[in-house]
């Protein structure tokens, strides 16, 4: 899927493959050093930690592969998860709380609450998910650069 | 509180950190799930937790965790050792159970970085 308009941005693009609960996090490491050495403030840089680190655990949990990109405009930092893999039937369904496909290996790592999207969602200002059953899904998170965002929750 | 206090307190091995046990703690979250420890831990905060893999580092990387403390005398792997060390996020160990480890923690004067937890208001509210 293209992204719009945002191309020249990019700052950095990671693949992720399904079942790999080893390297869980490297990617939102190396995204949260990226933005570290742009002088990012620190709040902004956790949030955005929050979120590439569940949407690598999403991918690794429930994908075959995925990519997950970040890109830092004037004025925004945009976050691009996009896998392939069984997709979302009910996206609703999917971001409430609680709700979870998650299977024995999944949680013996310590995941599968069923709060990873709700807490992407959260963390972002603005969210948008797309996804196509049997084919994949996109997740993009996008957190403004300036002025806190009502109702978000950045302490 | 500081690192060695909390060391003191739990009467725990410090396994990564030595340099860092003048740093001052005053919350702290305990949990196994790295779902909830994504979800609800603040920055600065301490993290008890009985899971010792690479990922619990990572996520304590993430989320600006002062520092981990691995209770119930959980084993801890060459590379979990190896990661903290590399992010730089000190670990202590302990043999104390969860609740025994909260316990001697909130009697010493740490609170936990959030109190309560209200989803469905969290939920509507967005």
């Amino acid at each position: 899927m293209p992204s719009e308009g945002y191309e020249e941005y990019l700052e950095g693009i990671y693949e992720i493959f399904g079942r790999d609960f080893v390297d869980a996090g490297i990617v939102s490491s190396q995204i949260k050093n990226g933005l570290k050495s742009r002088g990012i403030t620190e709040s902004i840089i956790r949030r955005v930690a929050v979120i590439t680190f569940e949407a690598e655990v999403n991918i690794i949990s429930y994908a075959r592969q995925g990519t997950i990109s970040y890109y830092v405009l004037p004025d925004s930092i945009i976050i691009e998860a996009i896998d392939v893999g069984p997709g979302i039937n009910d996206i609703e369904l999917a971001l409430q709380e609680g709700y979870s496909t998650a299977d024995e290996t999944i949680r013996e790592m310590g995941f599968g609450a069923g709060m990873g999207l709700s807490n992407i969602k959260k963390s972002s200002d603005a969210f948008e998910m797309s996804s196509v059953p049997g084919e994949g899904t996109r997740v993009k998170s996008t957190i403004w650069l300036k002025g806190k965002q009502q109702g978000e929750d950045v302490t | 509180m500081t690192l060695a206090e909390i060391r003191d307190v739990l009467d725990a091995e410090v396994i990564v950190g030595e340099e860092k046990l003048d740093l001052e703690i005053r919350t702290a979250f305990g949990a196994d799930l790295m779902s909830d420890v994504l979800a609800f831990t603040r920055a600065g905060c301490l993290l008890i937790t009985g899971l010792s893999n690479p990922q619990s580092v990572r996520a304590a990387y993430a989320l600006d965790i002062a520092a981990i403390v691995v209770c119930r005398g959980k084993p801890l792997s060459d590379k979990f050792i190896d990661i903290a060390r590399e992010l730089g996020i000190p670990v202590l160990w302990t043999r104390f159970i969860m609740f025994e480890t909260c316990g001697r923690l909130f009697g010493a004067g740490i609170v936990g970085c959030i109190r309560e937890v209200h989803l469905e208001e969290k939920q509507s509210a967005k």
